[in-house]
């Protein structure tokens, strides 16, 4: 075993005929905080998708941990230590926060369990700890559908931590976001990354520029390049697919 | 840490003291209806509506099971005659079989000379009381497993649904020499621990029996929405492909709440059938099975009550209506589903909920109640707005 | 053994063709709203009566015309299916919009309205709603042209209602006191009616020892011609394009421009305008009941599982599919090709009638379903998580 977390190996996915992800290969270590951007298209979602195993890979294949994700379905895949949070917030909106976090913090996730099993007394302290965090204390008992769109991310984000996953993917989770609430969502992942491995998929450059260690670029269903926020950036390929022309750059 | 723990137990014991406060009013319902109004109806010189309240509760029971798979968890079943008609069969048949050794007479009308295999085991009570839950939990765990698994749901889960029950139909109706087809199975003249069913002695015991079964379901359906397979039971009906992303299988969970929900069924189609004194494929046609969805739609949907109350009133207008106007039944009926569908999506008890209640305030002269955040009803701006907007 | 299973192909071909005229505006409104218009059978029933109201309309115009009455029914049927289909929608489907279950639950509502509408419906009862219209909604168009009508619309619904329901009853009431049963008489009853095939459909071709009726013909033909529209429309004009570019994307369609309501209406009224058709051909086949459009709202459903949403071709696939298999299976025409196998052919004689047969196909499609849990022809790409 290495001590990647995750590796993709000629990860292909066509939707009759057309190639969202193309001969796609891409590694991560246990612990890292990785950004990928890509302009529209580039297949961020669908890499995702596949990941989740939400998308089938048409050929290739993804290892996580060392074992093969192929023909898991999402929960198995969940269970294995992956969580995801959606580009639009997905919550329970008629469940309150309290209940949403609850339900993804049981840990005994099959009918009977769930059935029979009552929430112990360390998973109340876990919610209530975790409502705390993402500053949802004073909320945690009305429905979630009344929330704001950043309290809705923020408690999907809470959702993912409840899981407490060993590998996170997180789609554009600034999206709509005020500049004050980004800065707080780039401080919270910053922090889960401490004793996370994430991935982050996102178009905010101010908000890469902050989290940013390693940067991915997609492109056409295929990394581009690879390296730091500052190697990327000057990177003439990347100005290229993101610019259209070289010459308007620094425009 | 040591007050978020403290402020755990203190609301635990709240919510008991609730609890108790919550079991202690049901008793005391089921208990007035149980023996007051058996009593009261005796009085008023309408005993016949005795058994109509008997029956009626039966369909509460089936309500209850409507209410877990549509109201909570959103999936729209248009199949639940089956299961309470497997149910009204299954007892119909151990009660056909009672005089032992004795052939249904409808079996020799069709030169059937000896009793079908699978028919052998309705001679024992014990085990026709397991099949009548039984059975239509199977069968509902079956094609709710073979159609959950290939993720099919929403109207494709309902027509499907419907389908298999024209399918049961046809198979009931057709079938005269195994469960005498259209006829179907008669308990009146049958005889139960030596009494006739039809016997106002047999009756008042299954009348009973009724209130209390229906006391139990309601407990049972209090318990499993309450606790944090009713929360997941909600987040499947909010987004079924979240659930997943959480790492739960949403399919053992609605197979799960089918199965169960059939199982009521099945529970009151066997009540249903002997106060009724008869169980035939037409409790299988298309509208039954829709109306029960109606009873729940009228009472509330996800409210538990709100089924009870929807079966019983709904049942009862429709006795009422089509024995004065068979004519306008139909229209009635065809309306109700029309408007409360359209203009009270939350039935009575969600409108008692939101509009009621603030009419109600507003008839007591208190403020209209504000959903809100709470940091917003802090807000002094807002308080003063709100001051001048009420005048 | 080889002519008898030709003739149980032609039958099973022309109780497709019955199925897939039925199934066809389902399929098209269900692929585009996502809705189960639990009513469809009822339009199509009120399509049969329509041909019926024709037939009689002709028969007192003589023997010539008589003929080429089917031809004016066809019309009529499609016209008063679609503009009762456009009430519905714009009065109940488009403000349930996103909630297919409660359209079905509204839709189920309708068509209890409409099976009871065709039994009583008499001379009193037109007058009376028509009244009651006119009342109501032109009171209500008045008022939502005054200044301040936010303010009064609820009370002006409150006070309207009753007002001219009460107005619609009386003179309701004042028209049958005055021609008594002439005009309570409802006009068709409960009873089943029956439209007479004009004689020139009454005969049939004979193909050997099989009698080809030409009426099976006739409903071939014009589920030919029903596909064949619908395929020029939804592919060469402006609004079939609009109709499949609403389909794919609503919210994409919606943004460019689209006027989805519109296509929503339209597509709808097409929809129920194909049930009146289905309705016309089905009442060439058997008396004409309020409850016919029971009969065939399952197996049109089916229809719709089985095809898949998105393309016409899945829908004549699956209608013609499940028409042969209930057929072949119903008669029992498969099994002299199974006297090889007793247990097998045992089976099928137990299945070999038509409640059975259903019984045995709605095995087969949940067992297809198993593989192909879209159907035959899923919406493929990528979607949208919905």
């Amino acid at each position: 075993m290495s001590d990647k977390i995750l590796e993709i190996e000629n990860l292909t996915v066509s939707f009759e005929g057309f190639k969202a992800l193309n001969q796609l290969n891409f590694n991560m270590d246990t612990g890292e905080l990785r950004v990928i951007i890509g302009p529209n298209g580039a297949g961020k979602t669908t890499f995702l998708d596949v990941i989740t195993g939400k998308v089938q890979p048409t050929t290739g294949r993804a290892l996580f941990k060392g074992k093969n994700l192929r023909s898991r379905s999402e929960h198995h895949i969940s269970r294995l230590g992956i969580g995801r949070k959606f580009q639009t917030p997905r919550v329970y909106l008629q469940l309150t926060p309290r209940e949403n976090l609850d339900l993804s913090c049981n840990r005994h996730k099959n009918v009977v369990a769930t059935l029979l099993g009552r929430p112990s007394k360390a998973e109340h302290r876990t919610v209530a700890g975790l409502l705390e965090t993402i500053g949802l204390t004073t909320k945690a008992d009305i429905p979630a559908a009344l929330l704001s769109h950043g309290e809705k991310q923020r408690l999907e984000i809470g959702m993912l931590v409840a899981q407490s996953p060993d590998l996170l993917l997180v789609d554009e989770p600034v999206a709509g976001l005020t500049d004050e609430e980004t800065e707080n969502v780039g401080n919270l992942l910053l922090t889960l990354a401490e004793s996370h491995s994430i991935i982050v998929i996102e178009h905010d450059m101010e908000f890469v520029r902050q989290i940013a260690r390693q940067v991915t670029v997609l492109h056409q269903g295929s990394v581009l390049c690879e390296g730091s926020m500052d190697e990327v950036q000057n990177n003439p390929q990347v100005i290229e697919v993101y610019l259209g022309q070289p010459e308007e750059g620094d425009g | 840490m040591i007050t978020d723990y403290s402020a755990v137990k203190s609301s635990s014991t709240m919510r008991r003291r609730s609890l108790l406060i919550e079991g202690a009013i049901v008793v005391a319902i089921a208990l007035l209806i149980l023996f007051g109004a058996p009593i009261l109806l005796t009085a008023i010189g309408q005993e016949f509506r005795i058994n109509m309240l008997g029956r009626f509760m039966t369909l509460a029971i089936a309500a209850l099971g409507v209410d877990l798979i549509w109201g909570y968890t959103g999936m729209l079943s248009l199949g639940h005659g089956i299961f309470f008609s497997l149910g009204g069969y299954a007892l119909a048949m151990f009660l056909q079989l009672q005089p032992e050794g004795e052939l249904p007479e409808f079996f020799t009308l069709y030169g059937v000379t000896e009793l079908p295999w699978f028919w052998q085991p309705f001679h024992s009570l014990p085990f026709t009381l397991a099949a009548l839950v039984c059975i239509p939990a199977l069968i509902a765990a079956l094609l709710g497993y073979l159609v959950f698994r290939n993720r099919i749901r929403g109207v494709y889960f309902s027509i499907l649904t419907q389908a298999s029950l024209i399918v049961f139909f046809n198979f009931f109706n057709s079938q005269q020499k195994l469960i005498n087809g259209t006829n179907g199975l008669k308990t009146d003249t049958t005889k139960i621990f030596g009494v006739y069913a039809g016997s106002d002695q047999v009756q008042s015991v299954f009348y009973a029996l009724t209130v209390i079964l229906l006391l139990l379901a309601y407990m049972l359906c209090r318990w499993l929405t309450s606790g944090r397979i009713g929360k997941l039971l909600v987040a499947i009906r909010d987004d079924e492909s979240r659930v997943r992303f959480s790492g739960y299988d949403p399919t053992g969970f609605k197979v799960l709440v089918f199965a169960v929900s059939a199982g009521l069924a099945g529970i009151a189609g066997a009540l249903y059938t002997v106060q009724s004194g008869i169980i035939s494929p037409k409790t299988m046609d298309i509208a039954f099975s829709i109306e029960m969805v109606i009873w729940v739609a009228v009472g509330g949907r996800a409210s538990l009550v709100g089924a009870i109350l929807g079966a019983l009133t709904v049942n009862f207008a429709k006795s009422i209506l089509s024995e004065q106007f068979p004519e306008i039944w139909l229209f009635f009926q065809g309306a109700l589903f029309l408007v409360v569908v359209t203009v009270l999506p939350g039935g009575f008890v969600g409108w008692l909920r939101t509009e009621g209640q603030d009419l109600f305030r507003s008839l007591i002269g208190r403020p209209r109640r504000v959903m809100t955040y709470p940091s917003l009803a802090e807000d002094p701006e807002v308080e003063y707005e709100r001051q001048n907007l009420r005048n | 053994m080889l002519t008898s299973l030709l003739d149980g192909l032609f039958d099973g071909i022309s109780i497709g063709s019955v199925l897939l005229l039925a199934a066809l505006g389902l399929a098209i409104v269900f692929g585009l709203m996502g809705v189960i218009n639990m009513a469809h059978g009822e339009l199509m029933m009120i399509g049969a009566y329509t041909t019926f109201v024709v037939q009689n309309a002709f028969k007192s115009f003589g023997k010539p015309w008589f003929g080429a009455y089917i031809f004016v029914a066809l019309i009529c049927a499609f016209l008063v299916t679609a503009l009762l289909g456009l009430v519905l929608e714009r009065g109940v489907i488009r403000h349930l919009y996103g909630r297919p279950l409660e359209t079905l639950l509204a839709t189920w509502g309708v068509s209890l309205i409409l099976r009871q509408f065709v039994r009583s419906v008499s001379w009193v009862m037109v007058l009376g709603l028509g009244v009651f219209c006119v009342l109501y909604f032109g009171a209500m168009t008045i008022i939502s042209r005054m200044p301040n009508v936010e303010k009064i619309r609820g009370w002006a619904r409150i006070v309207l209602l009753p007002l001219s329901a009460g107005i619609a009853w009386a003179a309701g009431s004042m028209l049958g006191q005055t021609y008594q049963l002439a005009a309570t008489k409802p006009w068709f009853g409960a009873q089943n009616v029956d439209v007479t095939a004009p004689g020139w459909l009454r005969k049939g071709i004979k193909l050997g020892t099989y009698q080809l009726p030409y009426v099976r013909l006739f409903i071939l033909v014009l589920t030919i011609v029903c596909i064949i529209g619908m395929y020029m429309f939804l592919q060469r004009s402006a609004w079939g394009l609009r109709i499949r570019a609403v389909t794919q994307n609503r919210s994409m369609s919606a943004c460019l421009g689209i006027p989805t309501k519109r296509v929503d209406a339209l597509t709808f009224a097409i929809g129920s305008g194909l049930a009146g058709v289905a309705g016309c051909a089905v009442s060439l086949l058997g008396s004409v009941g309020p409850n016919t459009g029971q009969n065939y709202i399952v197996d049109t459903f089916m229809v719709v599982v089985v095809g898949g949403v998105g393309k016409l071709v899945g829908s004549i696939v699956a209608a013609m599919a499940i028409g042969i298999a209930n057929y072949m299976i119903g008669a029992n025409a498969l099994s002299p090709l199974v006297s090889w196998f007793p247990q097998l052919a045992g089976i099928l004689e137990f299945f070999a009638n038509a409640s059975m047969a259903k019984v045995l196909v709605f095995a087969l499609i949940v067992t297809f379903l198993q593989f192909r849990p879209a159907g035959i022809f899923p919406q493929k790409g990528r979607m949208v998580d919905a």
